[in-house]
């Protein structure tokens, strides 16, 4: 142990005692923080005067929500059950001609039944709901999202949904027929009150997709609308139904529902309309999480870290020279005659760089997600508060990407041997996939790369969580990654030890 | 001390070793010479752990290297004067080396000290002439203050005035009572301040001796003299009981007489002669009488054998 410990004091000393790399690492810092800070990116929130602040509703969670959809309801006190017949939905879409809109409807709209605590948004629910292409669906507190039967609803194939309430649990089922009851899910709402407000409700989220027009790529998108047709709609089992109330709730033609800047058509007209036994509610919107990106608002605390790939740039670079400089001038065999123990000398130099990264990566993470924050909201971009956990993750995460990734260049260095081919491949197989998921490639192949490359390490960074019930466009560019954080890094520290190993594998047998 | 012991080592096709064997005794320098190729810098390589030997041991104070806790305790070695980080100051340099070894900085100012370098400590090596990187590179296997040193070719790029300080270091270093090995492709260069030889050629010893034993195998008393009367001085001199062989131009040489001898002779017969020279054999003389049995051997080898041997060195000198 103490042999590694000279080992490793003699490999720090090395590296502190070549001006450049001490230089380049200095420098790691200085692009990450100033691409955090540069004032690149501009919205409107708050730049239009008073009244134009941009904010999000919190829901019972803490997380920041949308609470947008037209409401027919009325407020019933203790326990009992409300049912709805959804005898159809219809929907208009904003096409790539904003003047002819498709008459299609969006597969997360929704039409359906929802118990609240209060009308305010953000408040605690749970509701029963037809979507456009996703079924029955029961979803409670934003977050929670349960799959019913997978059908949709015509008009010759109406659906009936059911809520029941029995203290703070709400049950949700639905029925062919009315008679004959699936249960979908129950929710135990915390906290709900004694007299909650209870109704039909409709809403239709933004509407995104992606364009790829040569080497661009981009994303386009606008509100959408759906009406769902009611009847039969009652409070029974305790709750005794008096007059039904329309609502609209939330600000359909707000900021919160369109990327800052964007412009679009006018939100078509929201309400409730009667027509005999029938209700029919047009509503645009959604009851969701918040999210950043094409289909939601504004961008998340990873948007503050777009420096960190020219770091990691530096990081490798130094990584791999690291130990190529050795071998450029034989100098390898002086640290060899020192050290005969060669396993050693590479976990030392693993060490010393792993070690110098993480640092590193560590203070420009630490102050570029704190301070970039401001700047881009000084900018007038909403930027998505994140749980503290989720911030030392994204900053621990930038540290650790950059001291695997060093330790993998080191790897390529040592089984390479030669500085430019070493570099030359660490920074195509480490860098490169991640610029190419980030610009020219289109969504799959970007996932597919960030996947399987040493790229993948970047969800590390990923700071808002992608829900599948939210439709939104889920891109790296918006810092969506495939795979989960601690997944993704152990992909790029599976490189790294093979990497290694095979380094070690070579200098072991090779003659210095 | 060192004992190598039957290496033997292929570099592809060709082979770098052959059965290499010897000792490097203490309190003594051993000159270790043969043409650029012989395997010197190989075995050397082999002795540190760099190289592994496809047969043999080379054992340092009974142990292989690469079992050494700190080896630079033990060895000290000059290989490649050029290796070191053009970026890092000279007294950085050492600083790592020291720390590998768990030695402090302090070690390090002596070293410096020691070679003369002390005034250009703080700055790059990569600005140092061949000379001051051959300084460095000794400042390096002094480091561990180590009972065995390893140097080869330390006289290479080296001024006059270094290679006078050089070779009364490694007397000195062998007075102290370590080990020393000097390799030079240059016999010369070990004139005088080798107590030892160790001849190599095509991978493995062609002599191991004492340079006393040396120079005796190779002084044989010739005598050269140079005369304008080479007939009558001929007969003078055969006559007295030398062999004679005349190389034209007036000179003869004379072997069974001391130069003493034919001096007397000559004088007593009135034969006039110009110059007269007793022949003193130099470990140059031993070793081109090394060479020279090298060079028959090798003729009479098939060509392909011997264009193989030629490309031996390749591999093992210019790596």
């Amino acid at each position: 142990m103490s042999a590694f410990v000279d080992t490793l004091r003699a490999e720090w000393t090395k590296f502190r005692t070549i001006r450049g790399w001490v230089i380049g690492t200095v420098a790691i810092v200085g692009v990450i923080v100033a691409f955090g800070l540069m004032p690149g990116m501009q919205g409107s929130c708050g730049k239009n005067g008073p009244g134009s602040e941009c904010s999000l509703p919190v829901g019972p969670g803490g997380e920041e929500v949308t609470d947008t959809f037209t409401f027919l309801h009325q407020a019933l006190t203790g326990d009992g059950e409300v049912i709805a017949r959804v005898a159809g939905m219809t929907g208009i879409a904003t096409g790539e001609d904003p003047d002819k809109p498709n008459h299609t409807v969006e597969p997360w709209a929704k039409a359906g039944l929802i118990i609240r605590a209060a009308t305010d948004q953000g408040s605690s629910y749970a509701a029963v709901m037809v979507t456009g292409g996703h079924g029955v669906r029961m979803q409670y507190d934003y977050t929670h999202d349960v799959a019913g039967s997978p059908d949709g609803v015509t008009a010759a194939v109406p659906r009936w949904l059911r809520l029941t309430r029995a203290g703070d649990t709400v049950t949700a089922a639905e029925s062919v027929d009315g008679d004959r009851w699936t249960t979908v899910g129950t929710a135990r709402l915390r906290g709900l009150p004694p007299t909650v407000e209870v109704g039909l409700f409709a809403t239709s989220p933004q509407h995104s997709e992606e364009l790829h027009t040569g080497l661009m790529s981009g994303a386009m998108g606008g509100p959408t609308q759906v009406t769902g047709t009611f009847d039969h709609l009652a409070a029974r089992d305790g709750w005794t139904g008096a007059a039904w109330h329309p609502d609209v709730i939330g600000h359909a033609d707000g900021p919160a529902n369109g990327a800052p800047g964007a412009e679009g058509p006018p939100a078509p007209a929201s309400g409730v309309e009667q027509v005999g036994d029938a209700m029919r509610l047009t509503g645009s919107g959604d009851i969701a999480p918040a999210v950043s990106g094409s289909g939601g608002l504004g961008v998340s605390i990873t948007q503050t870290l777009v420096g960190t790939f020219v770091g990691l740039i530096l990081a490798v670079v130094v990584g791999t020279v690291f130990v190529t400089a050795e071998y450029r001038r034989g100098l390898v065999r002086t640290t060899f005659a020192a050290s005969p123990g060669r396993l050693r000398v590479l976990a030392a130099k693993a060490t010393v760089v792993g070690g110098v990264m993480f640092v590193t990566g560590l203070a420009a993470a630490a102050a570029t997600v704190v301070f970039g924050q401001r700047v881009l909201r000084g900018n007038g971009v909403y930027v998505h508060s994140a749980p503290a956990g989720t911030e030392v993750r994204v900053v621990v995460g930038t540290a650790v990407l950059l001291a695997v990734a060093a330790i993998l260049g080191l790897g390529l260095g040592a089984l390479l041997r030669r500085g430019v081919t070493a570099v030359t491949t660490a920074v195509l197989v480490i860098v490169l996939p991640y610029l190419l998921a980030m610009t020219v490639l289109t969504g799959d192949a970007a996932r597919w790369l960030l996947r399987v490359s040493p790229a993948a390490a970047f969800a590390l960074q990923q700071a808002s969580p992608e829900y599948p019930q939210v439709a939104n466009l889920y891109t790296p560019a918006d810092g969506y990654f495939p795979l989960a954080p601690w997944a993704g890094f152990a992909v790029l520290t599976a490189w790294a030890a093979v990497a290694l190993a095979a380094a070690a594998v070579t200098q072991r047998r090779r003659d210095a | 001390m060192i004992t190598v012991n039957g290496l033997r080592k292929r570099f592809g096709a060709t082979t770098a070793l052959d059965g290499m064997t010897f000792t490097v005794q203490p309190g003594q320098v051993t000159g270790f010479v043969g043409p650029n190729g012989a395997g010197k810098s190989t075995t050397m390589r082999v002795v540190l752990g760099l190289d592994a030997a496809d047969d043999g041991d080379a054992l340092v104070e009974g142990h292989p290297y690469r079992s050494l806790r700190h080896p630079l305790r033990h060895v000290g070695s000059l290989l490649d004067a050029a290796a070191v980080s053009p970026g890092r100051t000279a007294r950085n340099h050492l600083l790592w080396l020291a720390h590998s070894q768990g030695l402090g900085s302090s070690r390090v100012d002596e070293v410096l000290e020691t070679v003369g370098l002390t005034s250009v400590a703080r700055r790059r090596a990569g600005g140092f002439s061949l000379g001051m990187r051959q300084r460095l590179g000794i400042a390096a296997a002094l480091l561990g203050d180590p009972h065995t040193l390893l140097l080869d070719e330390p006289f290479n790029g080296m001024d006059p005035e270094g290679i006078i300080w050089m070779r009364r270091l490694t007397r000195e270093l062998a007075a102290e009572g370590r080990a020393v090995l000097v390799s030079s492709h240059l016999m010369s260069q070990l004139q005088d301040i080798a107590d030892h030889v160790v001849v190599a050629g095509r991978g493995r010893v062609l002599a191991d001796a004492s340079v006393t034993q040396l120079l005796a195998a190779v002084s044989d008393g010739r005598v050269t003299v140079r005369s304008a009367a080479a007939t009558r001085a001929t007969a003078v001199l055969a006559g007295g009981g030398g062999s004679v062989t005349a190389t034209g131009d007036g000179t003869l040489v004379v072997t069974g007489l001391p130069a003493e001898a034919i001096a007397a002779l000559l004088s007593r017969d009135g034969v006039p002669f110009s110059e007269l020279a007793a022949h003193r054999a130099t470990l140059e003389d031993a070793y081109l009488e090394l060479t020279r049995d090298s060079v028959e051997y090798r003729a009479a080898e098939p060509a392909a054998a011997s264009a193989a041997t030629a490309s031996t060195h390749t591999p093992g000198e210019a790596r």
